[in-house]
């Protein structure tokens, strides 16, 4: 049972930061961002790039994961998403956007890293033992990184002026403009932050389990599923979200049959959501 | 605007259409032209399948392209490899079969990589008159009625019986855990490597699955580590997880051996696994040092200037190209547009291993596993993981 808690609860943070970064694009620009596992694998590969090609120290590549892909997911936003919003009539547009740039991320991954799964050494060695559990010290200490990187996102957009700017536009745009916000930056930089949450994400877990050019798909499927579990767009969600799927995933294969696991997830995530459709935690920000 | 969740299903629809678009890649050559066909995975988690195979294609092609290419009947055809990224989706297999050898006329072709693809091709295949050189297992691709689909490998069914035997006799395993990807390949590899390791008087303690997209193993692996096997079997485990498999256990505590009837890369081993690598029994190609030739060593310059760095699933893969180029040799010209010549010279064909230093008969093999001459005969080299290297633990080859 140990074992299966330690599992639970580094599955769950390394989760949440995933969640956590897609639900903020969600939440502030009413995007489904379907590149964001591409933006975790293209985090992972840069810590990589780094670290194992340039030799750089580790703390080097993960901070150019989260501005190099933050920068993408700016980019993205400025020159993409900020023009079909406008132009576009019909909200599927978006989606389809989504869809390409996550193709587009893809395939530069493919030409630029290869197509074989990349990893680099621990940061520390090591195994602790809980009780029954084994909790290798590289896991423990991207643990502790993950809560703290957690904690600190909820207290930029619970207190700081951007922050503020970011739930105001999540809970109404045009309020948010005649307010006196600048809208459009806080677009770019609530996209650009949660982008940069997908690299961060990837850049600690390549010292993990490696990462590789087509990872993305499977990274957003979760993202997807903890956000339909506490509902898109609502922090508190996406951590509600990331905590149920990490312990279900490691209950799972203790008790059932690996390949039951994601199969009763995707039944008993239907049901859920016959029941409750906007997810545990409900609209944008409570 | 407002997105609702039909929106996200709508995306969803999106996805799969996007993914469905794409157009074949192909090295353009001039003058009279021998077309070859490249059908497999390179997109996604397993694009390392198909990307070896086009690459290695690709590599050979330019092995006989930069001589002016190749020989057949006095003349010269410069090669052009025409590729097709399946994305693992028998749909997508299909259209691209049909692509090649419909409106590009292909008559041979390398891929697809697993037994969904690779069954899904055979009506097409049969309907358009190629030949085919899959990396699936599936028995029956290979036993008549059909006749062409060429195994490109060895299978695991094949490999199995002499590693456990190796394993029991000279490591002591005596208790064995199968952990398989759940999809038909790692299942019928899976059911295979049982019935052959209950032969062997082996205990079975497990046979977990998992699913191809899981992306953290150490849940995956706590049950089978539990029971304390001597080796863990990793059916048709991809390259991308296998290290992934080996260090989640060894982190648990297992100390005992693992082993893979599929080929793997020791780069990723060492990068993902790292002091956690070794201990890994797999089979390998004809690539290992103390095997190669000159020429295996040309091809391997030729393939890193192809992908950018050596994959050691090439050294398996290397030879599919090379065969179907040698077997048209021996058909003459027509055989090029008729594969009923190709059939006929399989089963008398024997050329020197190009690939192996020692003087080394290359043949079709399978007449013991399909009743005809439908595989490539590899070489069985089987390796284990030391220090950071592969190393030779068995050399053999497939009965006749």
């Amino acid at each position: 049972m140990e074992q299966i808690l330690v599992n639970g609860a580094i599955l769950a943070a390394n989760y949440a930061l995933i969640a956590l970064g897609i639900t903020l694009i969600f939440s502030i620009m009413n995007v489904l961002n379907f590149a964001h596992g591409q933006m975790f694998m293209f985090g992972g590969l840069i810590v990589y790039w780094t670290v194992a090609q340039l030799g750089l120290p580790y703390a080097v590549g993960l901070a150019m994961a989260a501005v190099a892909v933050g920068l993408i997911g700016m980019a993205f936003e400025v020159f993409f998403f900020r023009r079909v919003m406008r132009d576009s009539t019909r909200e599927e547009n978006t989606m389809l956007l989504a869809v390409g740039t996550a193709l587009l991320l893809e395939n530069a991954a493919l030409s630029l890293f290869g197509e074989k799964q990349r990893g680099i050494p621990p940061i520390v060695t090591g195994v602790y033992r809980i009780g029954d559990a084994f909790l290798p010290a590289n896991r423990a200490l991207v643990f502790g990184i993950s809560l703290v990187l957690i904690v600190a996102i909820l207290l930029f957009v619970t207190y700081s002026k951007t922050g503020r700017a970011m739930r105001a536009l999540a809970q109404d745009r045009t309020a948010t403009l005649l307010m006196g916000v600048d809208t459009a930056r806080i677009s770019t930089l609530g996209f650009g932050l949660g982008a940069a949450l997908a690299g961060i994400a990837g850049g600690l877990l390549i010292t993990v389990s490696g990462v590789n050019a087509g990872i993305g798909t499977a990274i957003s499927t979760k993202a997807f599923i903890m956000i339909m579990i506490g509902g898109a767009g609502v922090v508190s969600g996406a951590l509600l979200g990331a905590v149920a799927l990490g312990f279900i995933e490691a209950f799972g294969y203790a008790y059932l049959p690996g390949s039951l696991t994601y199969l009763m997830i995707f039944v008993a995530l239907i049901l859920f959501l016959l029941i409750r459709p906007q997810g545990i935690m409900g609209k944008p920000w409570g | 605007m407002t997105t609702t969740r039909r929106d996200i299903l709508k995306g969803a629809g999106a996805l799969t259409l996007a993914s469905a678009i794409g157009a074949p890649m192909r090295v353009r050559a001039e003058g009279k032209v021998l077309k070859i066909g490249q059908l497999g995975v390179m997109s996604g988690p397993e694009a390392s399948w198909g990307l070896v195979n086009k690459y290695s294609a690709m590599a050979t092609a330019e092995m006989y392209n930069a001589r002016g290419g190749v020989e057949i009947d006095g003349e010269l055809y410069r090669i052009e490899i025409v590729s097709v990224d399946d994305r693992n989706d028998p749909k997508l297999t299909v259209s691209g079969a049909e692509r090649l050898t419909g409106e590009e006329g292909i008559r041979y072709f390398i891929g697809p990589n697993m037994d969904t693809t690779a069954t899904s091709v055979r009506p097409i295949a049969e309907k358009n008159q190629a030949m085919y050189i899959p990396y699936a297992f599936d028995r029956s691709l290979y036993t008549a009625p059909a006749r062409n689909a060429i195994l490109g490998m060895i299978a695991s069914y094949q490999v199995a019986p002499v590693m456990y035997k190796i394993l029991r006799d000279e490591r002591g395993v005596k208790k064995v855990a199968f952990l398989a990807r759940n999809d038909s390949d790692g299942l019928l590899q899976r059911d295979e490597a049982v019935k052959v390791a209950e032969g062997l008087g082996l205990e079975i303690l497990a046979q977990d699955t998992y699913e191809p997209s899981v992306t953290d193993f150490f849940p995956v692996v706590a049950n089978i580590v539990g029971q304390n096997p001597d080796l863990i079997v990793m059916s048709a485990v991809a390259p991308a997880h296998c290290p992934q498999i080996m260090r989640s256990a060894r982190e648990m505590g297992y100390v005992g051996l693992f082993s893979s009837e599929a080929a793997q890369d020791i780069k990723i081993i060492r990068e993902v696994a790292g002091e956690y690598g070794d201990g890994l029994v797999s089979i390998g190609g004809a690539s290992t040092p103390e095997i190669r030739s000159a020429y295996m060593e040309d091809f391997i310059e030729k393939y890193n200037a192809v992908a950018g760095e050596w994959n050691d699933e090439a050294g398996t893969k290397a030879y599919a190209l090379e065969m179907i180029l040698m077997t048209l040799r021996r058909t003459g010209a027509a055989g090029i547009g008729d594969i009923a010549l190709f059939q006929k010279a399989v089963d008398g064909f024997s050329e020197r291993n190009p690939f192996l230093k020692e003087d080394a008969a290359l043949t079709y093999v399978g007449m013991a596993d399909y009743g005809q001459k439908r595989q490539i005969g590899v070489p069985m080299v089987i390796t284990e993981t030391k220090g950071g290297d592969f190393t030779t633990l068995s050399i053999g080859s497939v009965a006749s």
